[in-house]
C-alpha cells in the first residue's frame, strides 16, 4: 500500500506532466501530498520529523515541540512517523538545502522541518512541511508562531493543525481544549469536578472542587465561559463559569425546578437548556441579555439533551413522547418538533456537528451502549462503538472527531474518556490522571 | 407559600443539610441497610420512639422502588406512601426532601429528567394525602448516587427509588 501510494503520486505527476506537453497543464500538477478522509482503509502515510531546530535560547523546547508535532499526527492514524534513527540525512539548518533524495530513500512522503527560539518568556516557532517527491513546500505549509513558553505546546498544535489540514482538507482540531468531569471515589460516593485539558488529556486544570457534584459541562462557541449543572446549592442548577476569572453565577434559579442539560447557541447569546416543574421536564431558552425566558417544548413527557444546529436555525433533543427515547429536531422557536431516529432501542443526547452534516448521539440497546453519528433526517446511521456503558458525544471542531464517556460494568466501575473518527476508526482512551467523564471540545482556539 | 412558610422551607432545607446529610442517597435505613457503609446514624434518633427520624426510616419506610423508566406507583409504593404521610401528619414539626434515583441504564440527562418524575409522583401522592406542599421538596440525582454498586438487576431494581429524606425543623 505504501508502494501503491508513492507509485499514485508518481504516476499522476508523470501523466499530467505528459498531458502538460499536449495542452493546459491541469491543475493536478500541484497536487500535495492528500489523505481523503472517508470510508475504506487508511494506509497511514510515512512522514519525517527531524527534531526541530534550535536557533537561539530553545534548549528542550524545540525537541518537545516537534514530539508534540509527531503525537498529533500519529494520533489521528493518518501518519506514520519515520524514526528519527531511520533518517539517512540531518537537518542541521532550518534554511539549509533539503537533501529530498534522502528522504525518499526512507519513503518519506512529507518532511516537516521547525525551527524554535527562546527569548525571555516568547517563544517562536517556525516551520515548513515539503512535499519529498517534488521538493517543494506544501501550499500554505510554511508559517511561524509566536506566544509565551507556557503555551509551548499550543505552538506546536498550530503547527501539526496547518499540517493535518493542508493533508487532510479538513480543518484541525488540536488548538483546541477539552472541559471534563474529574471523578474520585466509590461507585455510591462519587466526588465530581470540572476541569479542563488539552484536547490529548495534557495541561490539565481544576475549576471547581469537589464539594458537589458537577455534570455535563458545555462550552461557548468562544470558548470564555462554560456552562455545566450543578449541585452547589443543593439542588441541581445551570451554573454560568467564566474560564477567565473563574467567578460563577446560576442561571434562572426558579424555587421548586431544577434545571440541566444546557448548551450555548451558536452565536453565544443564549442558552437552551431542560427545566423540570412538578415532575416534567422540558426545554427552554433563557437570553443571556435580557434574561429573558422562552418555553420551546410543552408535553407532559421529558424532553431534553437541545443541542442547536450551527446556523442556529434548529435544535435536536431528545424526548420519550413515544415511550422510548428517541431524537426530534424542531425550529428554534420551539414546537413539536420532527423524529429522526428510528430505529431499535433507545436514543439520547444528540449533538449537532459544528459542521452540520451530521448528529452523534448515544444508543441503547439490547443491553449495550453505542456512540453514532446519522445525518440530520436521520438517514445513513452508523454506530462508532460499544460497550457496557458509552455516552455523551462531543465533537471535535473540525466535526470529524468525537470524544465520549466510557464506563465499566459493576462495584469497581470507572468512567474514562475515549475519541473514535465519525468512520469508527482509531478507536482510543484520552490519557487522564483519574476516572473521567462528560467531556466538551472547545472551539478551535484563537 | 407565605412568608413565614417560606423562611420555615429554608430553616427545614439548612437542617438538613446540617444534619441529617449522611443519610443522604438513601445509605441507611431501612432494607437491612441500615448502618452499612460507616453512615453516621446519630441525630436520627431512637429507633423505638415511633416519632424519631429512625422510625420513620426503618419502621414506616423511608423508599419506593420503581420499575424500569417507569414513575408510577405501585401498590406496594401507595402502602409505604400512605404510612408515610400518616407519620407527617402526626410528626407536624418534620419538612421532607424527596430524591428521586435511576439506575445506571441510561444516558445521565434522562436519569435526571427520571429521577424528578419519581419524585414527584411521591410528592403529588403525600399532597394527595393532606400534607402540605410546603413541606416537601423534591431533588434528582439521576444515576449520580446509586444504593447498591453491582451492574446486574438485582442492583437496578433498589437503585431506582425515591427516598423520603426527613429534617426536623418546621416548627418542631
Amino acid at each position: 500500500m505504501k508502494q501503491k501510494m508513492r507509485t499514485t503520486l508518481r504516476t499522476l505527476l508523470a501523466l499530467t506532466l505528459g498531458l502538460g506537453a499536449m495542452g493546459p497543464a491541469p491543475v493536478l500538477a500541484q497536487d500535495p501530498p492528500r489523505i481523503v478522509i472517508g470510508p475504506g482503509v487508511i494506509e497511514p502515510m510515512p512522514i519525517a520529523v527531524p527534531t526541530f531546530i534550535d536557533e537561539g535560547g530553545a534548549g528542550e523546547y524545540a525537541a518537545a515541540i516537534s514530539g508534540v508535532v509527531i503525537s498529533d499526527l500519529e494520533g489521528t492514524g493518518f501518519f506514520r512517523n519515520i524514526p528519527e534513527d531511520a533518517h539517512i540525512s540531518k537537518i542541521t539548518s532550518f534554511d539549509g538545502g533539503v537533501a529530498f533524495e534522502d528522504w525518499k530513500a526512507i519513503n518519506s512522503q512529507v518532511l516537516i522541518t521547525g525551527a524554535v527560539t527562546v527569548a525571555g518568556d516568547r517563544i517562536t516557532v517556525k516551520f515548513r512541511a515539503y512535499d519529498v517527491f517534488n521538493g517543494q513546500v506544501l501550499d500554505g505549509a510554511a508559517l511561524q508562531f509566536a506566544g509565551t513558553t507556557d503555551s509551548w505546546r499550543r505552538m506546536a498544535h498550530k503547527v501539526s493543525d496547518v499540517i493535518y489540514s493542508k493533508i487532510t482538507g479538513e480543518g484541525g482540531y488540536f488548538d483546541s481544549r477539552v472541559v471534563f468531569v474529574s471523578e474520585s471515589g466509590p461507585k455510591n460516593q462519587r466526588l465530581k469536578r470540572l476541569a479542563v485539558m488539552d484536547y490529548d488529556g495534557a495541561n490539565v486544570a481544576f475549576l471547581t472542587d469537589s464539594a458537589s457534584i458537577v455534570l455535563a459541562p458545555r462550552f461557548s462557541p468562544g470558548g470564555d465561559r462554560i456552562l455545566y449543572t450543578s449541585y452547589e446549592t443543593g439542588f441541581p442548577q445551570i451554573t454560568l463559569l467564566d474560564v477567565g476569572s473563574l467567578a460563577r453565577q446560576t442561571l434562572d434559579e426558579q424555587e421548586g425546578t431544577m434545571t440541566f442539560a444546557p448548551r450555548f447557541s451558536p452565536d453565544g447569546n443564549t442558552v437552551v437548556f431542560s427545566l423540570e416543574r412538578g415532575g416534567n421536564t422540558d426545554i427552554y431558552a433563557l437570553s443571556l441579555s435580557s434574561g429573558g425566558l422562552t418555553q420551546l417544548t410543552n408535553a407532559p413527557s421529558i424532553e431534553t439533551a437541545p443541542s442547536f444546529s450551527p446556523d442556529g436555525s434548529q435544535i435536536t433533543f431528545e424526548s420519550d413522547r413515544t415511550g422510548v427515547p428517541q431524537i426530534y429536531v424542531m425550529p428554534a422557536s420551539g414546537g413539536e418538533g420532527t423524529r429522526i431516529s428510528g430505529g431499535e432501542g433507545r436514543y439520547g443526547t444528540p449533538v449537532w456537528s459544528p459542521r452540520g452534516d451530521y448528529i452523534a448521539f448515544t444508543k441503547q440497546n439490547a443491553g449495550r451502549f453505542h456512540i453514532g453519528v446519522m445525518r440530520t433526517d436521520g438517514s445513513e446511521e452508523r454506530l462508532l462503538t460499544a460497550s457496557f456503558l458509552d455516552e455523551g458525544p462531543t465533537w471535535a471542531p473540525n466535526g470529524r472527531v468525537l470524544m465520549f464517556t466510557r464506563e465499566t460494568a459493576g462495584a469497581g466501575g470507572q468512567t474514562s474518556l475515549w475519541s473514535v473518527d465519525i468512520t469508527g476508526r482509531n478507536l482510543k482512551q484520552i490519557p487522564t490522571d483519574g476516572p473521567a467523564s462528560d467531556p466538551a471540545w472547545s472551539p478551535l482556539l484563537p | 407559600m407565605s412568608i413565614v412558610g417560606k423562611s420555615l422551607l429554608l430553616i427545614a432545607v439548612l437542617g438538613l443539610a446540617a444534619c441529617n446529610n449522611p443519610d443522604r442517597y438513601g445509605a441507611g435505613g431501612a432494607g437491612g441497610a441500615g448502618g452499612a457503609g460507616g453512615i453516621d446514624t446519630t441525630g436520627l434518633g431512637d429507633p423505638n420512639n415511633p416519632t424519631s427520624i429512625a422510625y420513620f426510616n426503618q419502621t414506616v419506610g423511608d423508599r419506593i422502588l420503581f420499575a424500569v423508566d417507569q414513575s408510577t406507583l405501585s401498590p406496594e409504593a401507595r402502602t409505604i406512601l400512605a404510612a408515610q404521610a400518616q407519620w407527617l401528619m402526626q410528626n407536624p414539626g418534620y419538612a421532607a426532601i424527596i430524591e428521586g434515583h435511576a439506575d445506571e441504564q441510561g444516558t445521565r440527562e434522562y436519569n435526571l429528567a427520571l429521577g424528578a418524575r419519581r419524585a414527584a409522583a411521591v410528592q403529588n401522592f403525600l399532597i394527595s394525602q393532606g400534607i402540605a406542599a410546603n413541606r416537601l421538596r423534591t431533588i434528582s440525582y439521576g444515576k449520580e448516587r446509586p444504593l447498591e454498586v453491582c451492574s446486574e438487576e438485582a442492583c437496578y431494581a433498589k437503585n431506582r427509588r425515591a427516598v423520603t429524606v426527613l429534617s426536623a425543623g418546621a416548627g418542631a
